[in-house]
């Protein structure tokens, strides 16, 4: 059984919910989150538990003039507006990142037409768009720890299923795999963060475990 | 005496709808040594998270009329401003946040699903309150950023599951209301 589920696993959103990933995996999540209202829902969980915990820290002592340095910091802020959704193929968050829509990518070709664009590098962590031409066969790679692959445009499939824009593909390194982009005429775009050194053998690996497959 | 749940929702509504600074006082002496706490145990020394805290607190102030009381207990939603602060100053980036759900101002968060809401994120917070020092810990450590990734939901027995469907509940609501 390949490693490959088309949610969120528990150890990233959870890893996400407190702010311990790298920048690449929090792309893709906060991508697939906003595109995805069950992972929402999960991730919100996470959150009460990240709120949970900051009720029941003790207190730290603050400065003697705290309060009065937040009202004058309060008083030179620009107050926030609600952002308007976006449409278009790419959510928010990846918007954000590319400083555009799927137009404003710059790709670099790689072959036959597919093209790929790098979006951050942290660390060994990197996360890129891949643009695939409809019903050809993504570019083989190989990756030493996890991929996360998020469809934004058209859809694949592989001997692990079909993945479609919102689905989201978490594969360890035992993971062989051979997608072809849908050959219905849609282009296939994904956003995919790698990471070689990103292990889940924190102190209780296990549901990475059976996730994953490492 | 410790404050209910349903005070802080209160005091956000207070702050958003007529900017009262009685009542930001109050939710600044409760959170803001809880906060600048969190920030400490993350990695930062005194000077930055006192900074970083007030960041945060100036924030709560400006972003409180985007407080939904159907979707995160208070705590929860100073915990998320502070987390991403904290990615911002640490790391140096801004941290890619899931898109805000497309709403207008008719939509209302809807009363019973925030009360509800608040019943159980009182509940997690008890729950927490209550475990074993050493499951506590756990969970401290993984929000604190030592522990990267772990089992706690499992490890740990916490209702996250009651939680998980109030919140589906009020999204669900909420994608109503938009078609």
């Amino acid at each position: 059984m390949p490693a490959i589920r088309h949610h969120v696993p528990d150890d990233l959103l959870m890893g996400y919910a407190a702010g311990v990933l790298p920048q690449a995996f929090d792309l893709v999540v906060a991508t697939h989150v906003s595109l995805n209202d069950d992972a929402r829902v999960r991730l919100a969980g996470y959150e009460e538990l990240g709120g949970a915990v900051l009720s029941d820290i003790s207190e730290a002592e603050l400065a003697p003039d705290s309060l009065e340095q937040t009202l004058a910091k309060i008083s030179r802020m620009q107050p926030t507006e609600r952002s308007a959704p976006t449409g278009g193929v790419f959510p928010a968050p990846l918007r954000k990142m590319v400083g555009g829509d799927a137009s404003a990518v710059k790709w670099k070709s790689i072959a036959r037409g597919t093209k790929q664009a790098l979006l951050c590098a942290d660390g060994d962590a990197t996360a890129r768009l891949l643009y695939i031409p409809a019903g050809q066969a993504m570019p083989e790679h190989s990756h030493r720890g996890t991929e996360m692959t998020l469809v934004l445009q058209g859809g694949y499939s592989s001997e692990d299923g079909h993945f479609k824009r919102g689905d989201l593909e978490v594969a360890g390194q035992q993971t062989h795999h051979t997608p072809i982009a849908d050959d219905d005429g849609e282009d296939c775009i994904c956003l995919v963060a790698t990471d070689g050194r990103l292990r889940f053998d924190g102190l209780l690996p296990r549901i990475a475990q059976v996730f994953l497959r490492i | 005496m410790e404050k209910t749940e349903a005070h802080w929702v209160a005091s956000m509504a207070s702050i958003a709808q007529h900017q009262d600074q009685k009542a930001f006082a109050e939710v600044f002496r409760h959170f803001a040594p809880r906060v600048k706490a969190f920030l400490i145990k993350s990695g930062a020394d005194y000077a930055l998270a006192e900074e970083c805290m007030q960041d945060v607190m100036a924030t709560l102030w400006h972003k409180a009329h985007l407080y939904d009381p159907s979707r995160a207990s208070v705590a929860t939603w100073i915990f998320t401003i502070a987390r991403n602060r904290k990615i911002d100053l640490l790391r140096r980036y801004a941290r890619p946040e899931p898109e805000d759900l497309p709403w207008g101002p008719e939509d209302a968060p809807d009363q019973a699903d925030a009360i509800a809401l608040q019943q159980e994120s009182t509940k997690l917070a008890e729950a927490v309150r209550k475990l074993p020092k050493k499951q506590r810990d756990l969970i401290e450590r993984a929000y604190f950023g030592d522990l990267t990734h772990s089992e706690i939901a499992a490890e740990t027995g916490l209702p996250l599951g009651t939680i998980k469907s109030r919140i589906r509940l009020a999204l669900e609501r909420l994608r109503h209301a938009m078609n």
